[in-house]
């Protein structure tokens, strides 16, 4: 057990570290074959009154002549032990990890992030527990209830619930719950507090980007917990639990769900990390500053020290969501040997 | 009046493609501490009638008529909580493959644990000594550690004993085993029989073992049921029915029967055709199209459902030849045959 822990432990900085240098190449090449030289990015830095030898000494200085493999060097030298910027007329210095420096503001990137960071998390974490709740349940008494009215209609709801674009469900969303009539119940968005600062705010300024978000996963949920959950009713360890007298709520929880669980977290751990490295488009409906609308603006701005940063951090939270769920693999199926 | 008694029990299914008359007018009675052994081929209706007998069928599909008294009350008409609070507590029930009947996910001693305590309000602490107990009953090693296993670390042979102890956790007084051994290979089996003939008489229990196969309930009952497409067609004590079995589908059986004595290759006689459907069951006697002395009975197991009429001292079979005929035709051409071969 210890021992494929840190196989998978090592497996995961293996991979990260594969795909920081795929990022990097790519951000390294792209450009490039649009056209750009590493004057015309150190530009971007200096500005453009500088005069062009001026922009020459920072090319130079910012390393950007010197070949990709140790660009790269440099690049994961400063994520592990911080860098110093020097371009020009005063040498910068970036504590790690150091994810390089914006364009635009010449502001270290990771501190963005940080800033970023809870704000998407609040959104994932929050949606996940309304999605998670809402989606098993209608899962389950649809599928205890199969070819009822109940069942049907939820089975269309979340068929619609996956197929709808989230800009849509979320415009209508707005419309419907939050634009100038009465019952209104949230602000239009647009708005993040804290939740250290105040909570209620927090809710509030949230709930309306959960639901947008949560109807999305909770549909397809509803549907594998369905699927799930009517494979395992009919099996017959049910009927065993069913024999020792058990009441129907405990056969149905604790044997059928339990029984059609794993699949469920599995998909559940990959949603968590994709979502954690930014929640692009419902960000964005929303006008919420988190990770994916950091993306979408500094991919806007051609940023692209920033773009890598958030690539990255969303990198971690997918190869992270991965190793967890291969490790709770073996804690809900104990038939799963680990080695 | 019986410990349990079955009065024209009738199962019906409706399905898209019409009624399946799973059970179709059962009766018997069993005591307590007698062994009934109910024997017949696949989709003869033992599994539905086991479980109709716990009511697990109740709130599903079925259609369920006549009655069953165990102990005194009816449980047809009880209610389906009422039913519940006697499952597993008064009457259990042993699966036939106890690999997929345990829950793969929890302990062995985990859901005995969950059995005992269905019924007895003891902390978890007390229920687990218990079922440390119940697994070195049923002659488990180490029961202090093969607790904590999981099913699929126990051998077939350990998974059924669980499921065992399992049923006889909270001391039932009523115990149907379903193809207990079938899954099993053979000397496995073996050690099955000897451990329920001994529980049995450890536990004072009325014992009901469902099988397709006449070796197990030789071993195991004192009296025999044999069903055909949901009805019984012949029932007797053991000895009624391995030395003077009177209905064909039942020499039929004994003539498919492996024996330990003979080689196995040496001699099946398997019953020709296959079993009836149980929608549109055969007219007459449901037996007739694969009965060899069918145009014996002169065209009238066509048209007549014979009755399951007694022939001697609570020996019963359904069949329209006379008595003194099929005795006839047992002593002179079953009987012999089976010798021979
Ligand atoms: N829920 C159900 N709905 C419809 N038909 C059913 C249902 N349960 C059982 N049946 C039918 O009832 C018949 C009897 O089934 P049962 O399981 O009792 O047979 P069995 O004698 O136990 O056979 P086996 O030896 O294969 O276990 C079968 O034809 C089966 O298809
Ligand atoms: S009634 Fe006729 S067909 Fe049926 S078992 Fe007897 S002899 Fe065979
Ligand atoms: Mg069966």
């Amino acid at each position: 057990m210890v021992t494929y822990i840190i196989r998978r432990l090592i497996w995961a900085v293996v991979m990260l570290s594969i795909v920081s240098i795929i990022t990097f190449a790519i951000f390294f090449l792209v450009p490039r074959l649009a056209g750009a030289t590493s004057e015309s990015l150190a530009a971007r830095y200096v500005g453009r009154t500088a005069s062009a030898e001026q922009v020459k000494v920072a090319a130079e200085k910012l390393g950007f002549n010197d070949p990709l493999i140790v660009q790269y060097g440099r690049f994961a030298k400063g994520i592990v032990a911080g860098a110093d910027y020097d371009y020009g007329p005063g040498v910068e210095h970036c504590p790690a990890p150091c994810f390089g420096y914006s364009f635009l503001t010449r502001l270290p990137v990771w501190p963005d992030l940080l800033d970023r960071l809870p704000v998407t998390m609040s959104l994932a974490f929050g949606a996940a527990v309304i999605w998670v709740i809402a989606g098993v349940a209608t899962g389950v008494l649809s599928a205890l209830r199969r070819g009822s009215l109940f069942d049907r209609a939820a089975m269309g709801v979340a068929l619609a619930g996956v197929s709808l674009p989230i800009f849509f469900t979320g415009i209508v969303s707005l419309v419907v719950f939050s634009y100038g009539h009465p019952f209104r119940i949230t602000a239009p968005g647009g708005s993040f507090t804290p939740i250290e600062e105040n909570p209620a705010m927090w809710a509030y300024n949230l709930i309306l980007p959960w639901i947008t978000l949560a109807f999305l996963y909770a549909a397809g949920y509803a549907r594998l917990t369905r699927a799930g959950m009517l494979e395992t009713m009919n099996e017959e360890y049910i009927r065993t639990a069913r024999a020792k007298g058990l009441n129907e709520r405990v056969v149905v929880v604790k044997h059928g769900l339990r029984g059609a669980l794993t699949p469920i977290l599995t998909i559940f751990g990959l949603d968590l990390g994709l979502l954690l490295g930014g929640a692009v488009l419902t960000e964005s409906t929303y006008s919420l500053p988190g990770m994916g609308k950091y993306a979408i603006d500094a991919i806007t701005n051609q940023d692209l020290p920033k773009v890598m940063g958030v690539t990255l951090v969303a990198a971690f939270f997918v190869v992270f969501a991965n190793l967890i769920v291969d490790l709770l693999y073996a804690v809900v199926d104990p038939r799963v040997r680990l080695g | 009046m019986s410990f349990l008694e079955l009065k024209d029990l009738r199962i019906h299914f409706p399905t898209d493609d019409g009624l399946v008359k799973s059970v179709d007018g059962l009766s018997f009675t069993l005591e307590r501490g007698r062994t009934l052994g109910i024997v017949g081929e696949s989709g003869s209706g033992k599994s539905v009638t086991s479980l109709g007998i716990l009511g697990l069928h109740k709130g599903g599909r079925a259609r369920i008529s006549g009655e069953i008294w165990l102990d005194g009350e009816e449980l047809v008409g009880a209610s389906q909580e009422h039913v519940r609070t006697l499952r597993g507590k008064k009457m259990a029930m042993i699966f036939q493959d106890p690999l997929s009947a345990m829950h793969p996910f929890y302990t062995v001693g985990d859901q005995i644990i969950e059995a005992y305590r269905i019924h007895n309000d003891v902390s978890k602490k007390v229920a687990r000594k218990h079922a440390i107990d119940m697994l070195g009953r049923v002659g488990i090693p180490q029961p202090a550690r093969r607790v904590d296993s999981y099913p699929h670390e126990f051998s077939g042979g350990m998974r059924q004993r669980a499921m065992i102890a399992m049923a006889l956790s909270c001391d039932p007084e009523l115990l149907i085993a379903d193809e207990p051994t079938t899954a099993l290979d053979v000397t496995v089996q073996a050690q099955i029989l000897d451990l329920m003939r001994d529980l049995q008489r450890d536990f004072d229990a009325a014992l009901i073992v469902i099988t397709h196969d006449l070796g197990v309930v030789a071993e195991l009952s004192d009296d025999i049921l044999v069903m055909y497409g949901g009805k019984c067609v012949e029932y007797g004590t053991s000895d009624d029915i391995f030395e003077r079995p009177e209905h064909p589908y039942t020499w039929g059986l004994l003539g498919s029967m492996p024996r330990l004595d003979r080689e196995p290759t040496e001699r099946l006689m398997p019953i020709k055709g296959s079993p009836p459907s149980l929608i549109n069951v055969p007219s007459g006697c449901a037996f007739h199209p694969r009965c060899a002395f069918e145009e014996r009975t002169a065209g009238l197991a066509k048209v007549e459902v014979p009755e399951l009429r007694e022939t001697e001292g609570g020996h019963l079979v359904r069949c329209h030849l006379p008595a003194e005929r099929r005795r006839a035709i047992w002593r002179n051409e079953i009987k012999p045959n089976l010798e021979a071969s």
